[in-house]
């Protein structure tokens, strides 16, 4: 079908909403409740446009792209109606962007930034809120906290395991864990898909905020997890040549294994990689002690062993152990080794074990 | 994967994972989804909650999952064929079955019926604690609900009849006619990250790439034409065969990227058949225990430092790419074995490019798999040709062997069962936060401040009769060694039971293991061993 946004023709496909059809086509809505993976909320009020013929402002989120449909995302009334969402939620906490680890990575500083808001213009005095830092691997920050809902649905819809809900009433709602334990204390299983949804830095992860990185420092490059079969793609993030963090990958995310989702150990047990303890150089045993050699050395001494042994008893006193952690290649390589360089069908990994 | 090549003709999972979005009725055995596959656990929990699939969870230990499930049987560990052909006598008996799914898809039908008749509801009651009454609504759940899928894990296959107990699984759904169908399906959910490529590439002492035997006469002329080399047609050795065997039929030993000094059942064995080598390799990233143990050490990359391809547990060959340039004096693993290959006057190709060119070559299934289509979203074989769009279910239609082999199953003990000596029941497997030997997940720095050290669970009721509070120190022991540890006292074993999750080298739960083997696929029974809890002074 056919719709026309800000005057541009655009094409859209059928169950796509106005919000969908406009980012598949690089114009921006900003939306602060609604994600891809836990759909529409109706509660920020950002994502409103105008459509010609239809009374008041619509949530883009939430309407249907139709055939003929002729929207404006950028209208005074439209830029108004964002204007205020972004002044009251800015008082209503602390949103200071210099500390901030989301800077640059913050779905409500990019929107006062499109809507050129250089300082707020409302101020209440709100009392500041502890950090929670009882978590190993997430920090929770209240004041920054917009009520988005994207950390509830995602825990409670999207991997479902049900700790975080929006408690207490009123103004005193607030997200909370299990029955408002401190996050490390509660039931939470470090999966971080709260983390990653959060537009803002209401939750961030530990690691790149001690190592002071601010997720805009990083390059992502798509990498499968090493853990478990079930083969998440992971966006792993460096800087400097070293690990920062991990995302699940939000490249084509539908069609991926995981979905948008990772697990503690994608999430949070990926930085054995820059461990002081890799080996940097082959290693060869001499005096009953294992010391550095150089590739050469190292090789021509596997080669020549392998070689005795094979004229002393026979191709087949050799074994091959291949790996369910290295690439198809590689096991590929390997038992080509075993099989065409050496003659033996000795080869197995522990897909037993 | 035996018991599935037997029986299907294709020993890999059958169905996409999110194929359980579209279960109506889910059985998960042996298998603690939630921590051992957390992010597929989330989908089955969705399954559940989203989509009103029912779920029947069977196993020992109450695990996480046991919170969705509309039924939970408790069976006793290692009573798996017992339990399973219990469901399938009820649904035979109450004739729930698929009478034309069994007549034209499967074959073999006579001997099993009269294999299941023996598994009565009392008899099962009595061979694995589960009330008869229980048994009948599990059946009848799963027989009346719709398309029901199957997941099971090593729960299923670390048993001295392993292979029984998958066969008991893929007969269920073969009555129910719950293979070839999306949602449905039997499904081995693979622990490790490429546990199902080293498979497909041959990586194994019986196949070529692709599971073409290597007893095969065309198949070895196949491989020695395009490799240009004399070919062994003799199977080779298993791990579990050649480790007894260091020292006597094996004699020098190259380990790529594995730690059978904690992975592998009774240790000390393990440690004792290595050191008879007259030479071990290792090419690995740590010096892992078993590193430590080789005459050389080859330095390899990390899956964060190479380009390459990786196939899931649900057959889905994915992209990997290179994040960080590797640091030191290290090497590609492919050029490693290039080099060494090179020193035998064989020249291997140097990239991964190269090499999977010839995998493709050699493997119809995945020979439509190039990296240009896979750099997005991966593709699960077969896809035999650049246009096929890859295959998520498997055996729609006609099964892989032709016709589904129903097997005739009858109970046996486990190898090892508990005594006045060694009075309870020691299964092994992982924690949420580590993974396998923990050589990765030890070294990362969060999972190891979540969980540092090693446990023993314990029930209540064992606590208090050896007098052991949550917390203090333990020694178990078995037949083959002990172990000092922590108990964690908790409901989530049975009593009489106990469970170590062995990725914790200082407190090895595969000291104490059986390496009693399947005598089919040879994988050892990890699952049931008998044991006792010491105090200590």
């Amino acid at each position: 079908m056919k719709l026309t946004i800000d005057g541009r023709s655009i094409e859209a496909q059928e169950g796509q909403t106005v919000l969908d059809a406009a980012r598949a086509n690089g114009i921006y809505i900003p939306a602060l409740c609604y994600h891809p993976r836990t759909g529409k909320a109706g509660r920020c009020r950002a994502c409103v446009v105008e459509i010609e013929g239809v009374r008041g402002l619509k949530e883009s989120c939430a309407t249907p792209a139709r055939e003929g449909m002729v929207v404006h995302t950028d209208t005074p009334r439209v830029m108004e109606t964002r204007r205020t969402v972004v002044e009251l939620l800015l008082a209503d906490g602390h949103h200071n962007c210099l500390s901030c680890q989301a800077s640059g990575d913050c779905e409500l500083q990019r929107m006062a930034y499109m809507l050129g808001i250089e300082r707020p213009g409302l101020l209440f005095d709100v009392p500041p809120e502890p950090l929670d830092e009882s978590s190993e691997g997430i920090v929770r920050e209240a004041d920054k906290c917009i009520q988005c809902g994207r950390c509830v649905t995602a825990c409670q819809n999207t991997v479902v395991n049900r700790v975080l809900a929006f408690g207490y009433r009123g103004h005193h709602a607030r997200v909370i864990a299990d029955d408002d334990k401190p996050l490390g204390e509660s039931s939470c299983v470090l999966c971080g898909e709260c983390v990653q949804v959060c537009p803002v830095g209401a939750l961030t992860f530990t690691g790149p905020r001690k190592a002071r990185i601010r997720p805009s420092e990083t390059t992502a490059t798509k990498v499968t997890c090493p853990y478990c079969g079930v083969g998440c793609q992971i966006d792993f993030h460096v800087k400097d040549n070293r690990y920062v963090y991990s995302e699940a990958t939000e490249t084509a995310w539908e069609r991926q294994p995981n979905k948008g989702m990772l697990c503690v150990k994608g999430r949070f047990g990926l930085d054995f990689v820059d461990s002081p303890e890799r080996l940097r150089s082959p290693l060869v045993r001499k005096d009953g002690k294992l010391v550095e050699a150089s590739w050469d050395e190292a090789l021509d001494l596997v080669a020549s062993k392998l070689k005795t042994v094979q004229e002393a008893h026979g191709t087949d006193a050799l074994g091959f152990f291949s790996s369910a952690k290295v690439t198809n290649e590689e096991n590929y390589a390997l038992q080509r080794l075993a099989r065409v360089v050496f003659g033996t069908n000795n080869i197995d990994h522990c897909a037993r074990l | 994967m035996a018991g599935l090549a037997a029986t299907l003709g294709s020993g890999a999972m059958t169905n996409a994972m999110e194929e359980v979005l579209q279960a109506k009725v889910i059985l998960v055995i042996g298998s603690n989804t939630t921590w051992n596959h957390p992010v597929f656990g989330s989908l089955l929990k969705r399954a559940v909650k989203d989509r009103g699939a029912k779920l029947i969870v069977c196993d020992p230990r109450r695990i996480d999952l046991i919170d969705f499930a509309d039924v939970w049987l408790r069976h006793r560990n290692g009573t798996d064929v017992a339990l399973l052909s219990g469901l399938q006598h009820i649904i035979l008996r109450e004739g729930w079955q698929n009478e034309e799914y069994l007549k034209e898809r499967t074959e073999g039908y006579e001997a099993y019926r009269k294999a299941v008749d023996f598994f009565t509801p009392e008899k099962v009651e009595e061979l694995t604690g589960v009330k008869a009454a229980d048994l009948y609504a599990a059946a009848a759940l799963y027989a009346k609900s719709g398309v029901g899928a199957l997941y099971y894990c090593m729960g299923i296959t670390q048993h001295s009849h392993g292979v029984d107990n998958v066969k008991a699984c893929v007969n269920l759904q073969l009555i129910l006619g719950n293979l070839g169908v999306v949602g449905g399906g039997v499904n081995p959910l693979r622990g490790q990250s490429n546990v199902q490529g080293a498979c497909d590439m041959g990586g194994l002492p019986v196949f070529f790439t692709g599971y073409q035997p290597v007893s095969n006469a065309a198949a070895v002329e196949k491989f020695s034409k395009y490799w240009n080399a004399k070919l062994s047609d003799k199977a080779g050795l298993t791990l579990t065969q050649m480790i007894p065997e260091c020292g006597a039929k094996i004699r020098a030993l190259y380990v790529l990227g594995e730690n059978p000094m904690v992975s592998d059942p009774n240790l000390h064995h393990v440690e004792e058949s290595l050191r008879k080598l007259d030479f071990l390799v290792v090419q690995d990233i740590f010096l892992t225990e078993t590193a430590q143990l080789a005459d050389v050490v080859l330095p390899g990359v990390s899956f964060a430092e190479k380009l390459g391809t990786i196939s899931n547990t649900e057959r889905r060959v994915q992209l990997t790419q290179p994040a960080l340039q590797p640091r030191g004096n290290v090497r590609q693993d492919y050029e490693i074995i290039a080099d060494i290959a090179q020193r035998f006057g064989h020249e291997f190709p140097r990239t991964p490019e190269a090499l999977w060119k010839e995998i493709r070559d050699l493997t119809p299934a995945y020979a439509g798999i190039s990296y240009e289509r896979i750099r997005e979203v991966g593709l699960p074989w077969p896809c035999p040709n650049e246009t096929h769009p890859g295959t998520p279910t498997l055996h729609v239609g006609k099964f892989s062997r032709g016709l589904a082999l129903l097997s005739p199953l009858e109970y046996k003990p486990s190898a090892e069962l508990p005594d006045a000596e060694y009075p309870l029941v020691l299964s092994t497997g992982r924690v949420l936060e580590h993974f396998h030997t923990g050589s990765m997940s030890r070294r990362a720095e969060i999972l190891d401040r979540l969980v540092p050290s090693g446990h023993v669970e314990l029930h209540p009721d064992d606590a208090a009769k050896h007098g052991v509070a949550d917390g203090e120190k333990v020694a178990v022991r078995s037949r083959r060694g002990r172990i000092e540890t922590t108990a964690l006292v908790t409901d989530r074993v049975a009593p009489g039971s106990i469970f170590i999750p062995f990725h914790f080298a200082e407190a090895a739960a595969n000291v104490l293991t059986n390496d009693a083997l399947d005598p089919a696929c040879k994988i050892p029974e990890y699952k049931v061993c008998a044991a006792r809890l010491e105090k200590l002074a």
